[in-house]
């Protein structure tokens, strides 16, 4: 009898997709990746390879006084400002998530609204609302201007993340809640927020990381005081030097590890709480 | 206060928008009784169980708990307690914290709460499991937890939303025991919708047929099944011919017909469309010419005396006493 192959024989269109594939792959991270290994640059190397050595110099520059002092501040304002939008966002989509679920007259409009200003173009929302505070002579600051220029970005997203949570998520939970005693406040902080733990702590992370690396919207709203991606985008054209590369490389773990630590939390929760199996 | 009865129903109707799904029920389940509602889906059997557990608004109508109306009170007033159709046990928390659940809402001790939820799980055999997640149990588990956790609020009844659908066959039977076990013991009343009518005539005292919103028939179930009042509940429960008569349908049970010859009394003709063995019975399924439909259940002695085949011509006969007139089957 002809012993028949382990595995099965792939089609040419397998490898010929998986190559393409690859390269998707490679242009998504090749760019990020040299800028990666050029903020390990040298002391005396410069914004292009070849690398003249290997060193944390760029690194330390960002730590030193003089053109880059002002980095960690910006990055300060950057996480402070990224932790109010995400509070925000899980308070307001939690809330709307869970009142959507009953239907109200208007309430199609206000979902359409409420997600168009998705497709709205960024740069004009920022000017909008800085031209708004203008025109009420309120001063534009990173705290009021910037967190509704914000808040209008993270918001339809939470929204859209939280309907889809709370579709799936079983009335019959709540009027267990109810039949077992529990009040509107107890059956929200003991059954339904707890339950629903998972989804908002994904909306709290998409909204930091989407607040995280704004610019589009913060630039004209932000005031006086720069998040980090304005103060990136003011050194980016005034002076070249691997202390940029040093940044992205830093940004982008501060990035990796916000996400793997909401990733870490969500499957911990998860993890306890499988699908429950029907039969036995 | 008469209190002779655990539930009234008068004149309760539920509307939903243009579509009526409840329409003017009214039902008296005496003191400790396992009454049964049984019907089809979309039969308003789950809605009329809603609004006796007060999860549904009533549109008209009352409802009354022993003696006492509670039409518009909340649930947690009405002193009911429901058990899901896929349980709803909460996810999060262990087997002993989701039976312990009602009272941790009412501000009882940690200590006190569960101890009192051991002594509920003890009761459904669980106490093995009281650390575990609902995750982590199977069907049948999940489902003793959950009675627990009604239980555990002392109800003055307990509603069942078809409490035994999502097990397999083997464990429904042996969960039907324990149901009907556990409501003897407690002394109250348990209400259980289902479709499925061995389900209800196994468990029921008071067993109710429902259609469109009505209640077809209720009472015990050996009087439905001995005295179906429609055709409809002569189909639905089962092991019924429904036959043209004399005077409008007759139903009778497919275990009192035979095959034989005619010999001047009812009978009907036509051929056998299919034979299953059945182990103790044998069912044969006739059809006539004019596509009547019909079977017999016969002992399989009595089959393998005088065996058919698919195809052959045969004569379904029976007692005219065994024929019962359905009442309405003229509307």
């Amino acid at each position: 009898m002809k012993q028949r192959p382990e595995r099965e024989v792939r089609p040419w269109t397998f490898y010929a997709l998986a190559t393409l594939f690859g390269a998707y792959m490679l242009f998504l991270y090749g760019p990020m990746l040299m800028i990666y290994v050029l903020s390990f640059q040298g002391p005396n190397g410069g914004v292009t390879f070849p690398m003249v050595g290997v060193s944390l110099n760029w690194f330390a520059d960002l730590f030193r006084d003089g053109q880059m002092g002002s980095i960690p501040a910006a990055f300060r304002r950057s996480l402070a400002l990224a932790a109010v939008v995400s509070f925000l966002t899980v308070v307001i989509s939690t809330s709307a998530g869970l009142g959507f679920r009953r239907r109200f007259p208007g309430s199609g409009v206000l979902f359409y609204m409420a997600i168009a200003s998705l497709v709205m173009p960024s740069l004009l929302v920022g000017f909008g609302i800085a031209l708004g505070f203008r025109v009420l002579g309120w001063n534009n600051s990173l705290f009021t201007s910037g967190l509704g220029a914000q808040l209008t970005w993270t918001l339809p997203f939470g929204l859209l993340t939280m309907f889809a949570v709370v579709a799936r998520f079983p009335r019959s939970y709540e009027e267990a809640a109810t039949d077992l005693g529990a009040n509107g406040w107890q059956r929200l902080v003991h059954v339904t927020l707890p339950i629903l733990a998972p989804g908002i702590l994904g909306v709290a992370m998409g909204a930091f990381t989407l607040s995280y690396d704004e610019y589009a919207r913060t630039v004209l709203t932000a005031g006086s005081s720069n998040t980090l991606p304005l103060e990136i985008y003011a050194l980016l054209t005034s002076s070249t030097s691997p202390t940029l590369f040093a940044i992205g490389t830093l940004t982008t773990v501060v990035s990796f590890w916000v996400i793997g630590l909401t990733l870490w939390a969500i499957l911990r929760l998860q993890r306890r709480r499988r699908p429950i199996a029907a039969g036995e | 206060m008469d209190s002779r009865f655990d539930v009234e129903l008068a004149a309760v109707t539920k509307r939903y928008g243009v579509t009526t799904a409840v329409n003017a029920i009214s039902l008296r389940i005496p003191q400790a009784s396992y009454c049964c509602l049984l019907g089809p889906s979309g039969c308003g059997k789950t809605s009329t169980l809603r609004m006796i557990a007060g999860h549904e608004r009533v549109s008209a109508g009352d409802i009354l708990l022993q003696g006492e109306v509670v039409t518009d009170k909340s649930p947690r007033q009405r002193g009911t307690a429901m058990m899901f159709q896929n349980y709803a046990l909460f996810p999060h928390l262990t087997c002993l914290d989701n039976v312990a659940f009602s009272l941790k809402m009412r501000g009882v001790g940690k200590r006190e709460r569960h101890a009192k939820a051991q002594e509920f799980l003890s009761l459904v055999h669980m106490e093995a499991f009281a650390e575990r997640l609902p995750a982590q149990l199977s069907g049948g588990q999940q489902q003793r937890v959950a009675l627990a956790r009604a239980l555990i609020t002392r109800p003055r009844v307990l509603l069942l939303d078809e409490p035994l659908s999502a097990l397999d066959p083997f464990l429904r039977i042996r969960m039907r025991e324990e149901l009907k076990r556990l409501q003897r013991e407690l002394g109250i009343s348990f209400i259980h919708v289902t479709h499925g009518q061995d389900e209800a005539m196994a468990l029921a005292d008071i067993m109710v047929v429902m259609e469109g919103g009505r209640i077809c028939q209720a009472g015990p179930p050996r009087e439905v099944f001995e005295r179906p009042n429609s055709s409809f509940v002569a189909r639905f429960i089962g092991g019924h011919n429904v036959l043209p008569g004399d005077f409008g349908e007759v139903a009778v049970r497919v275990d009192r017909c035979r095959l034989g010859h005619a010999n001047g009394g009812p009978h009907l003709s036509g051929r056998v469309a299919a034979v299953e063995y059945q182990g103790s019975v044998v069912r044969v399924a006739l059809e006539t010419s004019a596509g009547q439909q019909a079977a017999a259940v016969l002992p399989d002695d009595l089959f393998y005396a005088g065996p058919v085949k698919p195809g052959d011509a045969a004569t379904l006969v029976w007692a005219e006493a065994d024929a019962h007139a359905l009442a309405g089957a003229t509307a």
